[in-house]
């Protein structure tokens, strides 16, 4: 490259009284950061369609969970406040929230799958939810995200029998502590996990209350 | 193991670097990470990965496996670069290495994993921040030729994976009940939930730093004895 002079070997001791050039300081962090965005972007761009599917076999595995198997499904893209069947040219299509309208074999809309989102105990959860917009009534609701307390509040995701209370419930949903909850709307919280049930029943609520507005007003026509 | 084989060559030892690490065959290159210098329970080194994914073997396992990939190839390229790369700017250089390597390791991750990608969540990029990393391209990597740069980084993460997935496996076992998602007991198994939470961490490095210092003591008697 240069004069050996210049020439320190990264760990060791600069010569006393010799600074090296500023030039060639910029020049090797350069060179550094040239190669290293090269390589990055490479691998980005190697990556990215297995990343890509994986999400949305994700994404496509918790629709039909919540939506009890539907034949198929449209996705309509939250833009300005209103839902749009095509993203807008000029968004990312995977940054917009979305709706999954499914279906059954006769082309009927069974009902839709939205995300939701809300604090838990200690940081916010992300759950599937499936309704029918019309009459509010639940399909079908899944955790897809959680950081709730291990052994205790993560129950939500993986109690069968308290995410099975949802199916056929209608929202707006309240929790009962200490005995069953009876249909039209009650739920049971889970002992040990009142604070992490009463979080999921709130983004259920919350959730299908944003959402039915906004299918009733795309219904009426309107677009973004 | 043939000590042909494994001589450094000349080409390995440069005649002088000062603070060079003194010669050693691969074999101890590789053998020191995983024994008596062995990052977690020995330098500790890296213990925010360690408490925070070791919660079970499976994240425990991959963490290890990624922090291994980034610890050789940061160490081979810090090794090959480091006649250019000038006394001010290595810290700096060494980073963007590491930091290089520690975005390919987070991609390749979630391209292949995407469940443990997950489950891993800010820690992997954080690997960028684990002082073994910056510790090993600055004691070791810098003043060594890249074979033995190489193998200090494959000791280095072998030793890693193997105190993380000791550990990640007591506490999976116990805390859970699984093993690998395996269910090991009956249905009448209680967990111990503790393990699973950050204080079982805690509780978990305590009592694994205790048994090995304490191997370690009783090995000096004995060496002590036998002479």
């Amino acid at each position: 490259m240069s004069a050996p002079a210049h020439v320190h070997g990264g760990g060791a001791a600069p010569v006393p009284g010799k600074m090296t050039p500023a030039w060639r300081l910029l020049a090797t962090l350069f060179v550094a950061g040239a190669l290293s965005g090269l390589l990055v972007v490479a691998v980005y761009r190697a990556t990215l369609p297995a990343i890509q599917k994986a999400a949305a076999a994700k994404v496509a595995g918790a629709v039909r969970e919540v939506l009890k198997a539907p034949a198929s499904w449209d996705t309509l893209y939250l833009v300005n406040d209103a839902l749009a069947a095509k993203p807008p040219a000029g968004t990312d299509p995977g940054e917009l929230p979305k709706a999954y309208v499914g279906k059954d074999q006769f082309g009927k809309r069974i009902g839709i799958a939205v995300v939701g989102e809300g604090p838990g105990f200690q940081e916010i959860m992300q759950l599937m939810i499936g309704f029918d917009p019309a009459t509010g009534a639940l399909i079908g609701i899944k955790v897809v995200d959680q950081k709730e307390t291990p052994g205790l509040g993560d129950k939500i995701e993986n109690d069968p029998t308290f995410l099975g209370q949802f199916a056929a419930r209608i929202a707006p949903v309240i929790g009962v502590k200490d005995r069953a909850g009876v249909p039209p709307n009650q739920v049971q919280t889970i002992t040990g996990a009142t604070i992490s049930s009463r979080a999921v029943i709130k983004v259920v609520n919350t959730t299908v209350a944003r959402w039915q507005e906004l299918m009733r007003r795309y219904d009426k026509g309107e677009t973004p | 193991m043939t000590a042909v084989a494994t001589a450094p060559t000349k080409a390995d030892t440069p005649p002088f670097e000062p603070g060079a690490p003194p010669p050693a065959t691969l074999i101890q290159d590789i053998w020191r990470g995983i024994g008596k210098e062995n990052p977690v329970l020995v330098q500790f080194l890296g213990m925010c990965p360690t408490m925070a994914v070791t919660n079970i073997l499976a994240n425990g396992f991959a963490m290890g496996v990624a922090t291994t990939f980034v610890l050789t190839g940061s160490g081979l390229f810090v090794s090959l670069f480091r006649k250019y790369v000038a006394h001010e700017v290595r810290i700096t250089s060494y980073i963007l290495i590491i930091a290089t390597f520690v975005t390919l390791a987070d991609l390749l991750l979630a391209a292949s994993f995407p469940d443990i990608s997950k489950a891993l969540g800010p820690f992997i990029p954080l690997i960028v921040a684990n002082c073994l990393l910056l510790g090993r391209a600055e004691a070791f990597a810098a003043k060594v030729g890249p074979v033995r740069a190489v193998a200090d980084g494959l000791g280095m993460g072998l030793g890693f994976t193997l105190s993380l997935s000791a550990l990640a496996s007591f506490r999976e076992i116990l805390g859970r009940g699984t093993l690998l998602g395996h269910p090991l007991f009956g249905p009448r198994f209680e967990p111990w939930v503790f393990l699973m939470m950050p204080p079982g961490g805690f509780f978990t490095l305590g009592v694994a730093c205790l048994v090995v210092a304490f191997a370690i003591e009783w090995r000096k008697k004995h060496a002590v004895r036998r002479v």
